[in-house]
């Protein structure tokens, strides 16, 4: 039991839109895959995003973002976990983002981003992917 | 203690070395590795409970338990800001079920905690069960502990949703408040076993809605009942006061329980309000000051140190037993002959203890 590293993840709300069906919907996914999944609802700032990722110390923070926002939500994490010494997790998500601002984002340091319509399998496969190259590492 | 360190063949990498450094220097991040280091049970977890708890318990432990949904975690953040507010340091773990067909968890008790998210005086963490049967994950009391060392002032520990008879809050805590809902069922339900026995504090939450008198008054009863004085709170009734005949017969009976035991209050709460919180609070304080007075805090810390000894000892000598190959191959063996009809699995085991404990 104690050899299986479990994967800890962070499933984040951030900002003020309500429409966390597509949160929950993927939280649910990751704890079927096995995961453990950290929810903290909706309408978290990334202040609250990243205490949270290092007091759980997670391995993923996965942020659902609908609100248009993303090009300043995702940096603005990714810039509070490095600051926070937490620049090892891997920052990851989904939403309405359109496809420019995912490869602009992917190169400032986010993980792959999920539109609409993705299967919950192609996340999990991502995360699971991710984490094996990790330990390897 | 150095000799000792040596003497239990204790040795750090200097990994573990450099996060035990940075714990000591009251590193937030530090904490939270060493948690899922013994979470984990990775290598060395041991060493660095070891380092962390020479100092002894220190925090205040009050443990939060009751069926799902009566509210503990709200009940925990609304604690956990008012000791923040009077300064204390606050840690808190907080467990949910890990599902035994995925092995996965959806750990949702930071939810009712978001006011305190930023704070930059608490510490919470979620703990997936693992398997763990009792109430708590099967490190629950050693992530305490770690918290302990990490210099809170208090701890509270929140468990799974429980029924009757996940009982191990006891273990890991100081104070054990159980929360009720006036939807949990009458006073026999307390009554059977468990919940009613380990309570130090009973809480009826969402007292705002119907039903609470009632839970409340029945839960009273049942614990006089337990104290020996069940009818207390029975009003005279078709011109009989049956404590005052209770009382006469009292003199010739038993004699009453101590003052010097502790009365569990029954109180009510509205945690979204906050009403009854800080009756609850100072209840809470009056059990620990009588637990420090009457000798009681370390009887539990005794008690809890004793098991805590055991627990180690049986999980080394179970993991020893089976790391050898030659074990291994004894079970495969054994379980083969088993299956022809040769042995039966008390033969087989009786067969293994004697070539271990060669």
């Amino acid at each position: 039991m104690s050899d299986e590293r479990k994967i800890r993840i962070l499933v984040a709300k951030p900002g003020l839109d309500g429409h966390d069906r597509g949160a929950k919907v993927i939280a649910s996914a990751f704890r079927d895959a096995g995961f453990e999944v950290i929810y903290t609802g909706l309408h978290q700032t990334p202040e609250m995003i990243v205490a949270a990722a290092v007091q759980e110390d997670v391995d993923v923070v996965a942020m659902s973002v609908l609100s248009g926002a993303h090009m300043t939500l995702f940096p603005r994490v990714k810039k509070l976990l490095d600051e926070a010494g937490a620049d090892q997790v891997l920052l990851t998500g989904g939403g309405i983002i359109p496809e420019d601002d995912v490869a602009e984002l992917e190169r400032r340091g986010i993980g792959r981003l999920f539109g609409p319509g993705t299967p919950t399998t192609t996340a999990i496969e991502y995360v699971n992917g991710w984490f094996a190259a990790q330990q390897t590492s | 203690m150095t000799a000792g360190r040596r003497a239990a063949g204790m040795v750090m990498t200097d990994a573990m070395a450099d996060l035990l450094e940075r714990f000591r220097d009251g590193q937030v991040p530090a904490l939270a590795r060493a948690i899922s280091i013994v979470e984990s049970e990775r290598a060395g977890f041991q060493d660095l409970l070891h380092e962390v708890m020479a100092r002894g318990p220190r925090a205040k432990r009050v443990g939060f338990t009751g069926p799902p949904g009566a509210g503990k975690s709200s009940l925990v953040a609304a604690a956990a800001a008012t000791y923040r507010a009077a300064g204390e340091h606050i840690g808190v773990v907080a467990v949910d079920p890990t599902s035994p067909y995925s092995g996965g968890a959806l750990l949702g008790d930071r939810i009712r905690m978001n006011d305190l998210a930023t704070d930059a005086g608490i510490f919470i963490r979620s703990m997936a069960t693992r398997g763990s049967l009792g109430g708590l994950a099967t490190t629950t009391k050693e992530v305490a502990d770690l918290m302990d060392g990490f210099g809170f002032d208090r701890l509270l520990v929140e468990t799974v949703g429980v029924g009757q008879t996940e009982l191990e809050i006891t273990a890991a805590a100081d104070t054990v408040v159980v929360v009720l809902v006036p939807e949990s069922g009458d006073a026999i339900q307390a009554m059977k076993a468990g919940l009613m026995e380990i309570a130090d504090v009973f809480v009826v939450n969402k007292a705002d809605r119907p039903g609470s008198a009632r839970l409340v008054k029945e839960l009273r009863q049942a614990l006089h009942l337990r104290a020996g004085s069940a009818l207390k709170d029975i009003p005279a009734h078709h011109g009989v006061d049956l404590a005052r005949i209770a009382k006469k017969e009292a003199r010739n009976a038993a004699p009453p329980v101590s003052p010097a035991d502790w009365a569990v209050p029954v109180l009510t709460t509205n945690a979204l309000t906050q009403d009854g919180v800080p009756e609850l609070l100072e209840a809470i304080d009056q059990h620990l000051t009588w637990l420090e007075h009457g000798g009681q805090l370390d009887v539990r810390r005794r008690d809890r140190a004793r098991v805590r000894v055991r627990d180690v000892v049986a999980r080394e000598l179970s993991r020893e037993a089976w790391k050898s190959e030659e074990v291994t191959a004894a079970l495969d063996l054994g379980v083969d002959r088993i299956s022809k009809g040769e042995e039966t699995p008390y033969s087989v085991a009786r067969g293994i203890l004697a070539s271990l404990l060669r």
